[in-house]
């Protein structure tokens, strides 16, 4: 410090000069705080992002035995498959080489954890999306395919590292994946009209 | 010296404080937007998608924005507000496809999202008031604040018509000085005059906040932050004090 | 351990950066003892806050590039998205927008502190010539920024500016088309305006700020006295006697320069972010149609001087190239202010009566020049911009041999109060 500009003398307070610069740093420190939220909340999805994540609707009529009907929502593709008595049968064949065959790991909403994660056993409901690394998995009903698995029963197959899922979207043991794939929240609307996204009423 | 730098800078505080940049012809009608009477702008919102949203879009504002800052419950926006197929979170098209309503006006009517902070508050104000018969215009009407306008008087069932009085020989041209708006109601519509001018009110209420819907969130967030810094401002005055103590003059 | 201990003597983790990197030599060498004359008035609190400006305007730029869509058929539509659909979007736009204003005055202010306490003169010539460099490219970026909404303000300011090459003798309408990378400003205009604004000049402009500090901190401070501090130093410590520590006396004291600021700042942003229909035109809120030109076309506010002597110069020779010589003549004299100016004394303080009568004139007559700019034009209005012109430049000249028909007042050794 200058020895003339600057005479730091005795009568400096050091309490004082303490506190004021503790107090304007916190203080600072607050507006910071709320300068940076409009920031970082800007990067949240905006209305538009929002309104394309509505609810989409999904008419099953024109879907057959055995068909998969594909749709977006939330710029995910989401299955919706009609599974035939058999493909529900198979569900019970493959549980021994499942990792979590009754659904306890929450992806599902509560009306979907049963045997065959489904509201109606008969259509099934997914999102396409591999819980591995975000590819979406290959529908595989056709069985026998060795080249999958000896004992295929029909289900997915993940062709970006080779996860496998049956029919209801449950994962195999010992594939990259480690859950089962989600179950989207969904309602009937009548019987042949589905509400991808909008969970249906507590019955 | 130093007086004169602050005379500068008055000056140019006054230059800035001034409103050079609305010169240009007086309106008719001067009108202030209140954007916080929610009565107001939810009858506006009723009766401009009632009377104005079959032509004109608001396509960059959404419905379920309007439910929600306007505090209209999702099942009266759908009954009252929407009357296209559109969802909620959808943005506000007209019904009407633009080359159709192309050939009927001689041209497509404009987005009126921004339209009170493009043209004004007053401007759009005046507009909806200044109607008038004039046989010379394909549809019949003209108007004083857009002479030649191509739209229809679509509000004429409520204001009735109007004709135009010619003004004294060269009072007209004096710039600046309306004694009065040279209209005359000859055919009264289903609302008395004052009626229609709080309609039109509603009207631009609600159109003022549609051109900014944010408003209230930086409106809100003013007085708080003021109040924060000049906290700040306090505190830093007495740091700088304190620590220009150690300063000899 | 570094080699060779770092004279710091720090230790600990800093010391460990100290071995490897200057932070503590940085730190002295530009906070704690670079040593600023102790006698800073109001007029030096503009630096600082022309740093905190191109901050804010970095940071609110970078969050509006997230969602800003650079196409003529995206970009008016992304601003209202911007505006009503991202969440704070509206203020952070605001911001921006009232940051290029606030950017502007700041810098005026700054550069007339500048002008009339001699702070480009011997050996601060470079200091001047980088901050007129920053002047250059920061309204280059103006310019720019003020295309990107692409309303009809955007599209028609960009239309006359680029038509500004056009004046350049035979090779002009090539330039023009060049330019632009069509026949009308289009969405290969606005897309490459987009990447000037948020790549090019923002590069350019930190990198001159750093060389305006660099040589700031190579020659020292001026002052209000315009004296040199470095004259009178303490003989053992060779501290200049009137100098103080910039961190901590000049952080806190421009703290306090922020706060009031920022009060400002906060409320136009909250309060009036139209600015009176300056900051935010109107006609900006229709989107640009190149079909129908605005009823009155005005520069934003902070080109109107310059516009303004545009206006005023007459064509010549059938070419409007004089107009444009005298605007851009307008800015690069500056650059010559410390060679121009051959009055021996520094500070306004004791400089002849005369040589203050006409700086006064000349901030008035910048501020005239910068209403008239926005005005429409009329035959008075034209004349008092024709007047303002001859004076701008007038005044530059005139600091040639102004100081022969006056008399300085002595200057101080030291610096006073």
């Amino acid at each position: 410090m200058g020895p003339e500009g600057v005479s730091p003398g005795t009568e400096v307070d050091k309490g004082r000069r303490r506190f004021l610069t503790l107090a304007t740093t916190g203080v600072g420190a607050v507006g910071a705080g709320f300068v940076v939220w409009p920031f970082l909340a800007s990067m949240k999805p905006s209305e538009r992002a929002k309104a394309l994540g509505a609810p989409v609707k999904a008419d099953i009529a024109g879907v057959e035995d055995g068909q998969m009907l594909t749709l977006a929502w939330r710029g995910k593709p989401v299955w919706i498959l009609k599974r035939t008595p058999e493909m529900i049968a198979s569900l019970d064949k493959v549980k021994k080489d499942l990792a979590d065959p009754d659904s306890t790991v929450d992806q599902q909403p509560k009306y979907a954890q049963n045997a065959t994660r489904s509201v109606k056993p008969g259509i099934m409901v997914l999102v396409g999306s591999c819980t591995h690394l975000g590819c979406s998995p290959t529908f595989r009903p056709d069985h026998p395919a060795p080249e999958i698995l000896p004992d295929w029963q029909g289900g997915y197959y993940c062709p970006c590292h080779g996860s496998k899922f049956d029919l209801a979207g449950r994962v195999y043991k010992g594939v990259p994946a480690p859950i089962n794939l989600k179950v989207p929240p969904y309602r009937f609307d009548g019987e042949t009209t589905l509400v991808i996204g909008e969970d249906q009423a507590a019955a | 010296m130093m007086r004169a730098h602050k005379l500068l800078l008055a000056i140019a505080g006054l230059m800035l404080s001034g409103s050079a940049v609305a010169a240009g012809h007086p309106l008719p009608y001067e009108y202030r937007a209140d954007t916080s009477n929610l009565a107001s702008m939810q009858r506006g919102a009723r009766d401009f998608m009632a009377y104005c949203s079959g032509c004109h879009s608001m396509k960059y504002l959404r419905y379920n924005r309007i439910g929600a800052d306007l505090q209209i419950p999702e099942d009266l926006l759908k009954s009252n507000l929407m009357f296209t197929s559109a969802k909620v979170g959808d943005q506000i098209h007209s019904a009407m496809p633009a080359d159709a309503s192309k050939a009927w006006f001689g041209q497509t009517p404009p987005d009126l999202t921004l339209e009170t902070r493009a043209r004004g508050q007053s401007w759009v104000y005046s507009y909806l008031r200044t109607f008038y018969v004039d046989g010379t215009r394909p549809m019949g009407v003209n108007n004083l604040v857009l002479p030649g306008a191509s739209m229809p008087h679509v509000l004429w069932e409520l204001q009735g018509w109007q004709v135009k009085e010619e003004a004294p020989e060269g009072a007209a041209e004096h710039e600046g000085e309306h004694h009065g708006v040279p209209l005359k109601l000859v055919q009264p519509g289903s609302l008395s005059p004052d009626e229609y001018e709080k309609f039109v009110g509603d009207i631009v209420n609600f159109m003022s906040y549609a051109a900014e819907p944010g408003k209230s969130v930086r409106m809100g967030v003013g007085p708080k932050a003021m109040v924060y810094l000049l906290l700040l401002l306090v505190l830093c005055y007495l740091l700088k004090k304190e620590f220009w103590r150690d300063i000899k003059h | 351990m570094a080699i060779v201990p770092n004279p710091y003597k720090t230790t600990g983790f800093l010391g460990w950066i100290d071995d490897r990197f200057p932070l503590t030599k940085l730190y002295r060498d530009h906070l704690s003892e670079y040593y600023a004359p102790k006698n800073f008035n109001f007029w030096y609190y503009f630096g600082s806050l022309a740093l905190l400006v191109l901050v804010n305007q970095l940071i609110s730029g970078i969050i509006l590039a997230m969602h800003y869509k650079p196409s003529s058929a995206e970009a008016f539509g992304s601003v209202e998205y911007i505006m009503r659909d991202v969440p704070w979007g509206n203020v952070i736009r605001y911001m921006h927008s009232t940051g290029a204003s606030a950017f502007f005055i700041v810098v005026y202010l700054h550069m007339y502190r500048g002008l009339i306490y001699g702070s480009y003169k011997k050996p601060r010539e470079l200091i001047w010539v980088f901050g007129c460099l920053i002047f250059l490219v920061l309204m280059a970026e103006g310019f720019c920024g003020y295309v990107l909404p692409w309303g009809q303000m955007s599209y028609w300011g960009a239309q006359v500016i680029i038509s500004l090459f056009g004046t350049i003798p035979f090779i002009g309408p090539d330039i023009v088309v060049w330019v632009q990378g069509d026949y009308i400003p289009s969405d290969a205009t606005l897309n490459r305006l987009f990447s000037l604004h948020i790549v090019a000049l923002p590069f350019v402009l930190v990198g001159l700020v750093v060389a305006h500090l660099i040589a700031l901190h190579e020659v020292g401070s001026n002052n209000p006295d315009g004296v040199e501090i470095k004259k009178h130093k303490d003989p053992v410590t060779h501290i200049p006697l009137d100098g103080i520590g910039f961190h901590p006396y000049y952080t806190v004291k421009d703290l306090v320069g922020v706060a009031v600021f920022l009060i400002i700042f906060v409320g136009v942003i909250c309060f009036a972010p139209d600015g009176g229909g300056y900051l935010l035109e109107k006609p900006n809120f229709q989107e640009a149609n190149p079909m129908v030109t605005p009823e009155h076309i005005t520069p934003a506010w902070y080109f109107g001087s310059f516009y303004a002597m545009l206006r005023a110069t007459p064509s010549m020779f059938a070419s409007a190239l004089p107009g444009v010589i005298v605007m851009f003549g307008a800015v690069l004299i500056l650059f010559l202010l410390p060679w121009l100016d051959r009055n021996p004394v520094k500070s306004i303080r004791y400089k002849g009566n005369l040589t203050k009568l006409l700086t006064l004139i000349f901030a008035i007559d910048f501020v005239m020049l910068n209403y008239l700019g926005m005005q429409p034009t009329s035959p008075t209005y034209t004349l008092m911009s024709r007047i303002g012109t001859v004076y701008y430049f007038g005044f530059f000249f005139s600091l040639l041999f102004i100081h022969n028909f006056e008399t300085s007042k002595p200057v101080p050794e030291r610096v006073t109060g």
